[in-house]
């Protein structure tokens, strides 16, 4: 199957310079921040769920991705008034989880990347809905086809991000 | 026990991040009446992320504004004169209905003293930028670039011209976050004007406004406005909220909610004011400001209204215009732009060939004498002066007393029928014979005429002219 790792080359993981570790979450936040000011659009975009899920399958080290989730995820909640951990929570289980699917797939192909920025949009959104209404008991509208619009779009969005992001990766 | 961990050893961080953070969701989220006393520690990390996240967004909002800053004031100056123009007339207008509002406030304000209300006056405000969101669909939270060093504190209400937006949360020092109305977990007292039923403001999770757990009334409309009601103790009295989008019925229950839809834009929010004083008594400025206006608004008036001293003006018209003129005169204003103001007195058309009965030939009011006769004066009809459209009748009579009628424009009044001895004859329009006693004229004030008063014949009471009371236009 195509989409799946076929060599080592394809599993190995990515190392990037640590500066990119830090300013890329930085300006995702910052971005997500105000471009949802100037957009009224822009708030279905989740710029710190697209870079957690790169991290995730370009590092393909479970641990580490459920860390970087973490730490993303509360720097969102931060700039919500929900309480912190549940932007929190919802990413590093999506990081984990496209960490450990990235040692399996080829996450090098863009039809990969779409397909798992999609099912991972999808996957934050229930985890959101089942932390916010059931854990929280706050309101939390559903409606099927405005997510699965959400997700195609971060998918498309993520597919041109992780490109340009490859851009940073260090040259082995 | 080693390989246990070393082969389960992702998923076990992945548990242990799990349950941090699960335990510091127990800790953040309190029950009502518990004391927040961890809410230090969790601002402290809030404050980390907004520290990092503020200073670029508001590099960048600079940036943005200086662009836009160098285009509108350098190049997109066209039409400024032209605009500049028309808002001074709209600001004229402006006065005259503030001025006109004032007493209405004042009345308002004294029943209100009366019932024991307390109404909040705004004292101060600080204008703030709107430098961020959450960007989030879940919350509705905007970042201002405003904090406790600028005087800002928790829960003060945050408006725009427009209306009301959210009131301050979280307020670090050189930033603050602003919960808007339209997220689920704000709350503001609201009346809708015209029904005056109350309610509490939330928003849906579709984050628009709604007034939740009404009972069903037919009375509520679309459009009806929805103000802040006072009655949160956040949100002073009186300010706009938004409008009546449409009323939706519980799924249980037999109450509804009444979505609104809010008056400031909420989804594109540059500038916002956080009130951070009011107070019960009109502050000095708006005082000093509402005596101007209404200064400003009788000077306007006053040079829309003929005036007693205008040397270009034409003569005061007290008798000899047709019913016709009168009326044309009083359409003619009305028919301006400002038809909501109080219609000048009528202004008859000079007359091309100016005889002895025409308008300009009427002596001053000041010159005349009661009983006497003055020279081309025209002897006025009762339906003249009326403004009813009617010929006038022809009568010898001495000319009657009549007010100031440059200020104090014919009132609409009941037409009166002429006497019979006045009718007799009558067919066109015929002055009054004129006075030979008018060749001393003494100024007298106007009084009305005695029944039995030194008339040479016996003519109706003569016809003064209501003080200041425009016509209402002419049927």
């Amino acid at each position: 199957m195509a989409l799946m790792a076929s060599s080592r080359h394809e599993v190995g993981t990515k190392s990037y310079p640590i500066l990119i570790y830090v300013l890329v979450p930085l300006l995702a936040l910052g971005l997500q921040s105000l471009l949802s000011l100037h957009f009224g659009f822009f708030p279905m975009i989740d710029l710190p769920l697209l870079i957690t899920i790169y991290y995730a399958i370009s590092k393909r080290e479970p641990m580490s991705a459920t860390v970087v989730g973490a730490v993303i995820g509360i720097a969102q909640d931060g700039l919500t008034h929900h309480p912190l951990g549940i932007f929190g929570i919802a990413k590093s289980v999506i990081g984990y989880v496209a960490a450990s699917l990235g040692v399996r797939v080829d996450t090098e192909n863009h039809a990969t990347r779409l397909l798992l920025t999609f099912s991972f949009t999808l996957g934050q959104a229930g985890i959101l809905f089942v932390l916010q209404r059931h854990l929280l008991g706050q309101a939390f509208a559903w409606h099927w086809v405005h997510e699965v619009i959400r997700a195609a779009l971060n998918a498309l969005l993520g597919v041109i991000l992780f490109a340009l992001l490859d851009l940073t990766r260090r040259r082995e | 026990m080693e390989s246990f961990f070393s082969r389960y050893r992702n998923a076990l961080v992945l548990m242990t991040v799990l349950l941090a953070q699960v335990i510091g969701l127990a800790i953040q989220v309190r029950r009502p009446g518990q004391d927040a006393s961890d809410k230090g520690g969790v601002l402290l990390i809030r404050s980390w992320v907004v520290d990092l996240v503020s200073p670029p967004e508001r590099l960048l909002h600079a940036t943005g504004l200086g662009i836009r800053g160098v285009w509108m004031n350098y190049f997109d100056l066209i039409h400024v004169r032209q605009q500049n123009k028309s808002l001074q007339t709209q600001l004229d207008q402006l006065r005259l209905e503030e001025a006109s509002l004032a007493e209405d406030a004042r009345q308002g304000q004294r029943l209100q003293a009366l019932m024991g209300f307390q109404e909040k006056y705004i004292y101060k405000t600080v204008a703030a930028q709107v430098i961020g969101t959450a960007g989030t669909e879940q919350s509705h939270v905007l970042l201002i670039d405003k904090g406790s060093k600028d005087g800002i504190k928790a829960d003060l209400p945050v408006i725009t011209p427009d209306g009301i937006v959210g009131k301050t949360r979280d307020v670090f020092d050189h930033a603050s976050q602003v919960l808007e109305i339209s997220d689920p977990t704000s709350g503001a007292g609201v009346i809708m004007t015209n029904t005056r039923i109350q309610g509490v403001l939330h928003g849906n999770s579709w984050g628009q406004p709604e007034i939740v757990n009404l009972s069903p009334d037919d009375r509520i409309k679309a459009g009806e406005p929805v103000v802040t009601s006072g009655g949160d103790s956040i949100y002073p009295r009186g300010l706009a909220v938004g409008t009546v989008d449409r009323t939706v019925s519980q799924p249980e229950g037999t109450l509804v909610n009444v979505l609104i839809k809010p008056a400031a834009n909420l989804e594109r929010l540059e500038e916002v004011l956080i009130i951070t004083n009011t107070g019960s008594q009109m502050p000095s400025g708006m005082q000093q400001d509402l005596s101007d206006s209404q200064q400003k608004a009788s000077d306007i008036l006053a040079e829309r209204l003929p005036s007693r001293a205008d040397p270009n003006a034409p003569p005061p018209v007290v008798s000899g215009q047709t019913g016709t003129a009168a009326v044309q005169g009083a359409a003619a204003p009305s028919s301006g732009p400002d038809n909501s103001l109080p219609t000048p007195p009528p202004k008859p058309p000079p007359a091309i060939h100016a005889d002895r009965y025409s308008t300009s030939s009427v002596q001053p009011a000041a010159e005349m004498v009661p009983g006497q006769r003055a020279s081309g004066v025209d002897a006025p009809s009762t339906s003249e002066t009326s403004g009813h459209v009617e010929a006038p009748a022809t009568v010898k009579r001495p000319a009657p007393t009549v007010a100031d009628s440059s200020v104090a424009p014919a009132k609409k009044t009941p037409a009166r029928p002429a006497p019979a001895e006045e009718k007799s004859g009558a067919t066109g329009a015929s002055p009054a014979p004129e006075n030979p006693n008018a060749q001393n004229p003494k100024p007298v004030k106007p009084k009305p005429a005695q029944p039995n008063s030194a008339q040479p014949d016996k003519s109706p009471p003569p016809i003064t002219a209501p003080p200041s009371t425009p016509p209402q236009g002419t049927n």
